[in-house]
């Protein structure tokens, strides 16, 4: 890590740590800006987002960000499946829809374009995706299962990794499968012991499994060759990335990938200590997982979609036992190091908000989807950005005079003050155009704060 | 016995209400009685659920009681159970494209204790398998989930062709899901929507004709 002035890295606080990160934001690494008028955009949209972010003081106007799945696909005549399986075309699509758009942050391919190739290669069982067991025209969907056992939590617990590595992954992805034979890595330490570590990898199937693996690595290099490029030249045009990385609230880690909904709810009642300790155990590991993908010159915010601790999922009693504690030490963890954890509360959030209120002042970003925002603003709006929240069926429906109307009225009540993002409630996939405008137009228009 | 079960199930305590069914079937108990306090402690839960005290978690881990009790009353069950009369018949299921169970099984629990007859297509459900579904089994009620947006289309798609098969005279169609609002229901050409489970029921209720 580099060092800031006479302090290293290690010694610098949260905050100056965050500074930091702002800065090389402004300026980021890497990226030849077409023209110094894509420059001066860049930064005024940066200085917007951390106005927006640090609540000190109001940005020129609102900034506006574009949720989306497969619409920069669906708006260019493409498919999901085509957009997941011909990179060109989809990249394509993905730098038209920024141009075209006009954000205030890249719309970025990171998500959306994967190559299809891989997980076909791999048999990557955990999702479904266009072409494989679902349309063409559908975007990828997970499979629920309970992919662990509740007699291996005190394995997750011991040893995360090398659980997931030899009992998780075998069972998931079929490339993986011989790893279910090899022994714990501890047996390399030693040469008199390593046989029994090595001895594994030369089991007959293995050498499918390998080469599997390195075809569907071929592919997703092929892809990450054009597609961080193109990020960069869209910041280049003038439009920030913003995310540096990805993690998760503890609780969904295990509900959604490794014991699925039943699972885990079962465990809530049936063993709720090993809950409570698995999420204590992975939570430094989801701060480890964004800082493994992440350098001090990363987009500064940390993408993290929430699942189950929405409204309805489970009681205030629940989500304050089991999701909150361990959720709020990831939070603290990264915004420690200086991140901004930017967290998708998908659904409604309305009964969640008074534990919101507990995080540090302007260090996240909540973007909500069924919350009252005005009720969001009252209880978090001195402590949190909020994001959002037109409505998907708005966007797919409405006439863009309704949209605009709506944008208005979330901009004098939300954006009141500052510490607001306007944008889309959840992904759009493909909604009018027409209303994407208007609603971009409406931050533009009518944004301006003094 | 009756009432420690009722007890044992609405406060989620499975190693004890499976201990109480044991015990009782060893002393010669009737399993019709245990499937009485059963279906009475579903009702509860169902209550407690649409009053907002129970949720999501509460929902789930009585079906994996009920589950684990249906397998221990089984070998015991000499006659079917006459089955109680239900308000009537509800098809359920998440439309095409979209493989989203959550919600739908709220719903079909919550329909199921109040005392409709559910039948659940499943997920990413053709919109053929509908129109059979309703041709053959004639539902009062039509229940189309959906999560994603891709569900706007299918919903609508889905209500089109029982217009086509000349079955949408006299049905109800109800949709819900994360994004569904008055918007989508009007573009789908469905009846209603419910904003959450607690909605699909009073609707179904009152077009049952039900209190």
């Amino acid at each position: 890590m580099p060092v800031a002035g006479e302090k290293s890295w290690n010694d610098l606080s949260g905050p100056e740590r965050r500074a930091i990160r702002f800065a090389k934001w402004l300026e980021p690494e890497g990226v030849t800006f077409r023209d110094a008028e894509a420059k001066a955009a860049y930064k005024q949209r940066v200085s917007r987002l951390i106005d927006a972010v640090e609540l000190e003081k109001a940005p020129d106007r609102v900034p506006v960000l574009t949720k989306m799945g497969f619409y920069p696909a669906h708006r260019a005549g493409l498919t999901p499946y085509d957009a997941m399986n011909d990179t060109d075309r989809a990249l394509e699509a993905w730098s038209r829809a920024t141009i075209e758009l006009q954000p205030d942050g890249l719309i970025s391919p990171l998500h959306n374009t994967m190559p299809a190739k891989a997980f076909e290669l791999l048999d990557y069982r955990l999702y479904d995706w266009p072409g494989h067991n679902l349309p063409k025209d559908a975007g990828y969907q997970y499979n629920e299962d309970e992919y662990m056992t509740p007699e291996e939590y005190d394995h997750l617990i011991e040893d995360p990794s090398d659980f997931l590595w030899r009992v998780y992954l075998p069972r998931v992805v079929g490339a993986y499968e011989g790893f279910s034979i090899l022994s714990p890595a501890y047996d390399m330490v030693e040469l008199p012991f390593s046989t029994a570590h090595i001895g594994p990898w030369g089991a007959p199937h293995q050498k499918d499994g390998f080469e599997r693996l390195a075809a569907a690595g071929r592919e997703v290099g092929t892809w990450a060759e054009k597609v961080f490029p193109m990020i960069a030249q869209m910041q280049g045009a003038g439009f920030p990335d913003y995310w540096g990385y990805a993690t998760k609230a503890p609780f969904d880690f295990i509900g959604d990938s490794l014991r699925g909904t039943r699972g885990v709810i079962v465990d809530m009642f049936k063993k709720p200590e090993k809950v409570i300790e698995a999420c204590e155990r992975l939570a430094p590991l989801m701060v480890r997982w964004a800082l493994a993908h992440t350098t001090v010159d990363s987009a500064p915010g940390i993408f993290i979609p929430l699942h189950k601790g929405a409204d309805g999922f489970m009681s205030d009693e629940q989500f304050r036992t089991f999701y909150w504690p361990s959720l709020k030490k990831v939070l603290l963890g990264l915004i420690d190091h200086g991140f901004v954890p930017w967290l998708f509360a998908e659904g409604g959030y309305n009964s969640r908000l008074e534990a919101i209120a507990e995080l540090p002042k302007g260090t996240t970003v909540w973007m909500f989807d069924r919350t009252d925002m005005v009720e969001a603003k009252r209880v978090i709006g001195g402590t949190a950005c909020i994001q959002g929240n037109v409505p998907l069926s708005m966007m797919h429906m409405s006439t863009p005079d309704e949209v605009t109307a709506y944008c208005r009225e979330l901009i004098r009540t939300a954006g009141h003050g500052g510490g607001f993002i306007l944008d889309v409630g959840a992904n759009m996939e493909s909604p009018k155009e027409e209303n994407v405008v208007a609603m971009i137009q409406a931050a533009k228009q009518y944004g301006a704060y003094s | 016995m009756a009432h420690d079960l009722v007890e044992a199930l609405v406060h989620m305590k499975e190693k004890e209400a499976l201990s109480i069914v044991e015990v009782s079937l060893e002393g010669g108990g009737d399993p019709n009685d245990i499937l009485a306090s059963c279906s009475e402690a579903m009702q509860i839960v169902g209550e407690r659920f649409q009053e907002g005290s129970y949720f999501l978690p509460e929902l789930i881990m009585s079906g994996e009681m009920l589950k684990k009790i249906a397998a221990i009353l089984k070998p015991h069950m000499a006659t079917q159970v006459a089955s109680e009369a239900k308000l009537g018949r509800v098809v359920l299921g998440t439309v095409r494209g979209d493989i989203h169970d959550i919600g739908k099984d709220i719903v079909g629990f919550v329909l199921d204790v109040n005392g409709f007859e559910v039948t659940d297509l499943g997920i990413n459900v053709p919109e053929q398998k509908f129109v059979d579904a309703v041709r053959d089994l004639s539902p009062g009620v039509l229940a189309l989930s959906g999560f994603l947006t891709i569900a706007f289309d299918t919903m609508k798609s889905t209500i089109a062709a029982l217009e086509e098969a000349g079955l949408r005279n006299g049905l109800r169609v109800i949709i819900g899901g994360g994004q569904i609002d008055e918007t989508v229901r009007a573009f789908t050409g469905a009846d209603a929507y419910g904003a959450d489970a607690m909605a699909a029921v009073a609707y179904t209720k009152e077009m049952a004709g039900a209190k």
